[in-house]
C-alpha cells in the first residue's frame, strides 16, 4: 500500500513534471514556429508570375525567391558561379562549356538537365535586352555530353557571356523546366517550379493580399558564404509571407506594432520616424540605388531637333529634382553617369549642366538656335506614383525657365504605359518626354541600359532615336576583351547620348528598407533577397 | 406580391445588360494597355502585338462582347489578365471581409444609432438631442481615414488591445475574428451611426407631431409604447431605405476603411484591378456591384410592405 502511494505519488510528480516539460517545449515550440515565418511588405504586389514575360520587379523578387541562376554577381560587382560548377572555354573562345553542380533539383523532384538550362536561356534571350544581343553572337545553346553539362556555341568570340548569364535585374536569367521554358515567351508559364531555395505556395496565393512561400528543404546552398545575389543561399526561416499593404502609414504601424518583420521601402517621409524607433533598423541594401531619367521622344517635333533636346536636358537642375523626390541629401546623389555612379563604368561626361545646375544659359541659346517655335512640349506626369509624381513638376518648370511652352499632361501610370508605346503624332495623342526611373543594376552597362539603345523604330526603346553610330559602339562593348577598354567604349556611348540629347540621368537616389531588430543576416543585393535571414 | 418580386427580378435583366455594356465599353475607351502592363518596359512592338493576341484583345470590340457575355451565361467570369487566376476565385476570396464589415457595421449602427436617434427626437432641444446632433455632425464631417488613425494610435499601438491591421476569418475562431474586424467595425460604424441617427430623428419628428401619437398619449399609453409601437414603426421606412443603401455601399467597397485596416476586400481589388487594367476582373465587380444594389433594392421594396401595411404593389 505504501509502495502504490509513493508510485502513485511519483507517478503524479513525474506526471507533473512531464506535463510541466510539454507546456514549456510546447510554449517554446508555438515561439519557434511563429519565429519562423518572416512577414514581409513588398513596394507593390505581385501581379504576374512569370518573371521572363515581364520586367516588373515584383516579378523579379519572386523569380529570385523560385528560381535560381546559374550565375550571380557578389558584392563586387564580379560574376560567380550559382547553379554552374564549373566552364571551360575553347581556344577559339567560341565553345562555352558548363558543368552543373551535383544535387540540383526542382520542386517536383526533377533533375535539373542540361536541356532546361538550354531551353531557359533561350526563352529569356528572346525577351530580355541583353540577353537577345548574347543570343545575336550565338550559335546554339543545346544540352551537353552529361546530362548535368550545357553548351553555348558563339558565332564570333563574345566577352560577355557569363555577365550576361550573371545579369542581376530585370530580366534575370532564370531557370526553369524545360516544359515550362518552352512556353511561348509572350505568354505566361502555367507552373511555379523552380528549383530556388524557396517553393512557391499557389493555395495561399491571393494578388493584391498575400504571396507564400516555403522553405526548399532539398534545395542544396553553395557552401561560400552568401554575398548580394551569389553565394550560398542559406534559408533560415520556414515561411516567407509578403503581405500587400496599400497604406504606408499602415505598414508603418504594423511594423513598430510587431506584425511585420520587413518593409521594403519605406517612403522617405516617414523615415524619421523609423530612424527613431531603436527596435527597427534602417538600411540601404541596393548601394546602386536608382537611377531616375527624363527620356524625350525624338519622333515629334520640335523634339526631333537634338539642340532642342539638349535644351530640354540643360535646363534641368538635378539637385531640384532630388530635393523635391527625396528631400533629405542622404538619400540622394548628383549623378550624371549613365552607367550608374559607384560602378566600374561611372564617368561624368557630358554632365556637368545636370549636376552643377549651371546650364540655363546654354539651354536658352539652344532654343534660340534650333529657332524654336513654341510648340508645347507634352511631358507625360504619373500623378498615382509617390516615385515619379514630382519629377515631371520640376523638370516642367525648369524647362518654362529656359523659354519652353510645357503641357504637363496629368494620369495615372497605366495610361502612360500604354500611351509611351505610341509613336503617334502630337495632334494624335503623341507625347514629347516622360520621366521614369530605374534599379541601377538595369542600366550600369551599355548593353542593359535601355536608353542609349540607338536603334530607332526598329528596335528601340520608347523615344526612339535613331543613332547608328550608338549601335556601332555598343556592338564593340560588346566585344571588348578588356575592362579599360569597355571603360573607354561606355564614356564615348555617354558622350554621343548626352550630345544627342536622346536621355538624361536626373539623379541618384536611394530607398532604405527598414525591418525589425529580430532579423538577422539581411543582405545587400541587387533585390530583396530572403535567404542567409533568421527570426529569433 | 410573388408576381411583383418576379417581375422585379425580370426587370433587373435590362438593367444588368446595360450596365455590362456601359462598363465593357468605357473600360476599352479608357487610355491604358494590359499587354503593355504585363510586358514591362523592354517589349519590342512586336511582342506587345503577340501577348495582345494572347489575350485577345486584338479582336473586335463586339466578337470581345459577345465572348464575355456568353462566358458570363455560362457562369464563368474569366481569367485575370495578370495573375491568370479565375475571377470568381478573387472574387470569393474577398467577399468574406467584405461581407464580415457590412454586416457588423449595420449591425452595431443599427443598435446604437436608431435608439438614439429616437431618444433625440423624443427629447427634442434637450442638451441629450444637442449631443446626438454633435456626434452626427463629426460623424459625418471627420474623414473616415482620420478615425480609423486615431483608432490604431489609441487602442492598437497605445493600449495593444488590437491589432493594426489584417483579416482572420471567422473560420479561424470567433475570437481571431472579432480581434481583427473591431477596429475597422468601430470606425466605419462612426459614419453610419451619424447617418441613421439622423434619419431617424427626423422621421420621428416629423410622426411625433401627428394626431395619432397624441390620441395614442391621451389614451394613456406608455411613452415606451407610443415611441416604439406607433411612432418608430411608422417611421421605420426611411430608415430602412439609408440602412438598405449604407449595405449596399459597404458590399460594393470601402475602399479607404479597408486600405487603412489592410482588409482584402472588394473595394480593394476593384481599385487594384482598374490600375492595372485587369478587364475581367472590373467588368465582373462591377456587374456584382450592380447586382447588389438590385437586390438590396428589392429587398428594401419587400421591406416596405412588411413595415407598412398600406403599401402594397402590384
Amino acid at each position: 500500500m505504501t509502495l502504490q502511494l509513493k508510485s502513485n505519488a511519483m507517478g503524479r510528480g513525474l506526471r507533473s513534471t512531464l506535463l510541466s516539460a510539454m507546456l514549456a517545449s510546447s510554449a517554446l515550440l508555438a515561439g519557434a514556429v511563429e519565429a519562423q515565418t518572416l512577414r514581409a511588405v513588398k513596394h507593390s504586389d505581385l501581379r504576374v508570375l512569370d518573371p521572363i514575360l515581364t520586367t516588373a520587379y515584383m516579378s523579379r523578387n519572386h523569380g529570385y525567391m523560385i528560381f535560381d541562376t546559374l550565375y550571380a554577381l557578389d558584392a563586387d560587382l564580379v560574376p560567380q558561379p550559382q547553379m554552374v560548377d564549373s566552364h571551360e572555354v575553347s581556344d577559339d573562345q567560341l565553345t562555352y562549356t558548363f558543368t552543373l553542380r551535383d544535387g540540383l533539383k526542382f520542386h517536383d523532384g526533377a533533375d535539373v538537365t542540361g536541356a532546361d538550362v538550354a531551353a531557359s536561356i533561350k526563352r529569356w534571350g528572346e525577351r530580355d535586352g541583353m540577353g537577345q544581343v548574347l543570343m545575336s553572337f550565338t550559335e546554339s545553346i543545346e544540352q551537353g555530353e552529361a546530362p548535368n553539362q550545357f553548351v553555348i556555341k558563339l558565332r564570333e568570340p563574345y566577352g560577355l557571356v557569363i555577365d550576361s548569364l550573371a545579369k542581376p535585374s530585370s530580366n534575370v536569367p532564370f531557370i526553369m523546366p524545360a516544359r515550362l521554358a518552352e512556353t511561348p515567351s509572350t505568354e505566361p508559364i502555367p507552373e511555379q517550379i523552380g528549383s530556388g531555395p524557396f517553393k512557391w505556395v499557389a493555395d495561399e496565393y491571393q494578388p493584391g493580399v498575400i504571396a507564400v512561400y516555403e522553405k526548399n528543404e532539398e534545395y542544396v546552398p553553395r557552401d561560400e558564404p552568401a554575398s548580394f545575389a551569389a553565394g550560398g543561399k542559406v534559408v533560415k526561416v520556414d515561411r516567407v509571407e509578403w503581405v500587400v499593404m496599400p497604406d504606408d502609414q499602415t505598414a508603418l504601424n504594423a511594423l513598430q506594432a510587431g506584425e511585420i518583420d520587413y518593409w521594403e521601402g519605406p517612403p522617405s517621409d516617414l523615415l524619421p520616424i523609423l530612424d527613431a524607433n531603436p527596435d527597427v533598423t534602417v538600411r540601404n541594401l541596393n548601394a546602386l540605388g536608382y537611377q531616375t531619367i527624363m527620356r524625350p521622344n525624338t519622333l515629334n517635333a520640335p523634339m526631333d531637333d537634338p539642340r532642342i533636346r539638349r535644351a530640354a536636358i540643360a535646363s534641368v537642375n538635378q539637385k531640384n529634382v532630388l530635393d523635391a523626390l527625396v528631400g533629405n541629401p542622404e538619400l540622394y546623389n548628383l549623378c550624371g553617369a549613365m552607367f550608374v555612379c559607384g560602378t566600374p563604368l561611372a564617368s561624368d561626361v557630358g554632365s556637368e549642366t545636370l549636376t552643377k545646375g549651371n546650364g540655363m544659359e546654354k539651354a536658352k541659346a539652344l532654343l534660340e538656335e534650333a529657332g524654336y517655335d513654341g510648340t508645347p512640349i507634352v511631358i507625360m506626369h504619373p500623378t498615382d506614383v509617390n516615385t515619379l509624381r514630382t519629377q515631371p513638376v520640376v523638370v516642367a518648370q525648369a524647362m518654362r525657365d529656359a523659354g519652353f511652352e510645357v503641357d504637363l499632361q496629368a494620369m495615372d501610370w497605366q495610361t502612360l504605359v500604354g500611351k509611351r508605346a505610341s509613336q503617334a503624332s502630337i495632334a494624335d495623342g503623341g507625347w514629347h518626354m516622360f520621366v521614369t526611373n530605374w534599379v541601377g543594376a538595369d542600366v550600369f552597362n551599355p548593353l542593359v541600359n535601355n536608353m542609349v539603345n540607338g536603334k530607332g523604330t526598329d528596335g528601340g526603346w520608347f523615344g526612339w532615336p535613331t543613332v547608328p553610330k550608338l549601335e556601332e559602339l555598343r556592338m564593340s562593348y560588346a566585344t571588348a576583351p578588356t575592362l579599360d577598354e569597355q571603360k573607354k567604349l561606355a564614356e564615348e556611348i555617354q558622350a554621343l547620348a548626352y550630345e544627342e540629347g536622346i536621355y538624361a540621368p536626373i539623379g541618384q537616389y536611394f530607398v532604405p528598407s527598414a525591418w525589425s531588430n529580430n532579423l538577422e543576416g539581411v543582405l545587400d543585393a541587387p533585390a530583396p533577397l530572403f535567404w542567409n535571414i533568421s527570426k529569433n | 406580391m410573388l408576381l411583383y418580386i418576379l417581375q422585379r427580378i425580370l426587370a433587373a435583366v435590362p438593367v444588368i445588360g446595360f450596365v455590362a455594356l456601359f462598363v465593357f465599353l468605357l473600360l476599352r475607351l479608357t487610355p491604358g494597355d494590359p499587354a503593355a502592363i504585363i510586358a514591362g518596359d523592354t517589349a519590342t512592338p512586336a511582342q506587345l502585338e503577340a501577348i495582345r493576341d494572347s489575350l485577345g484583345l486584338n479582336e473586335p470590340l463586339l466578337i470581345q462582347f459577345f465572348t464575355w457575355i456568353g462566358q458570363l451565361l455560362q457562369g464563368d467570369f474569366g481569367t485575370s489578365i495578370l495573375s491568370r487566376k479565375p475571377v470568381i476565385d478573387l472574387i470569393a476570396d474577398r467577399m468574406e471581409p467584405t461581407i464580415s464589415l457590412a454586416l457588423t457595421t449595420i449591425t452595431l449602427s443599427v443598435l446604437i444609432a436608431v435608439p438614439l436617434g429616437v431618444i433625440a427626437a423624443w427629447k427634442q432641444g434637450t442638451l441629450i438631442d444637442r449631443f446626438v446632433m454633435l456626434l452626427s455632425v463629426l460623424g459625418f464631417s471627420v474623414p473616415v481615414f482620420v478615425i480609423g488613425y486615431l483608432m490604431i494610435s489609441t487602442f492598437s499601438l497605445g493600449l495593444g488591445w488590437f491589432p493594426v491591421q489584417g483579416f482572420k476569418p471567422i473560420s479561424d475562431g470567433i475570437g481571431p475574428f472579432l480581434h481583427r474586424i473591431t477596429l475597422p467595425t468601430l470606425t466605419l460604424t462612426l459614419l453610419y451611426i451619424a447617418l441613421i441617427a439622423r434619419i431617424t430623428r427626423t422621421s420621428m419628428l416629423e410622426i411625433l407631431g401627428d394626431d395619432y401619437i397624441r390620441t395614442a398619449r391621451a389614451k394613456g399609453l406608455p411613452e415606451r409604447t407610443v415611441l416604439m409601437r406607433h411612432a418608430l414603426r411608422n417611421c421605420s421606412v426611411p430608415i430602412i431605405t439609408v440602412i438598405g443603401i449604407g449595405f449596399a455601399l459597404i458590399i460594393s467597397g470601402v475602399v479607404v476603411t479597408e486600405s487603412v485596416f489592410n482588409l482584402p476586400g472588394l473595394g480593394r481589388l476593384t481599385v487594384d484591378a482598374v490600375l492595372s487594367r485587369d478587364y475581367p476582373v472590373i467588368q465582373a465587380v462591377i456587374l456584382l456591384a450592380s447586382l447588389i444594389y438590385v437586390a438590396i433594392n428589392l429587398l428594401i421594396d419587400i421591406a416596405y410592405v412588411l413595415l407598412d401595411p398600406r403599401i402594397r404593389y402590384s
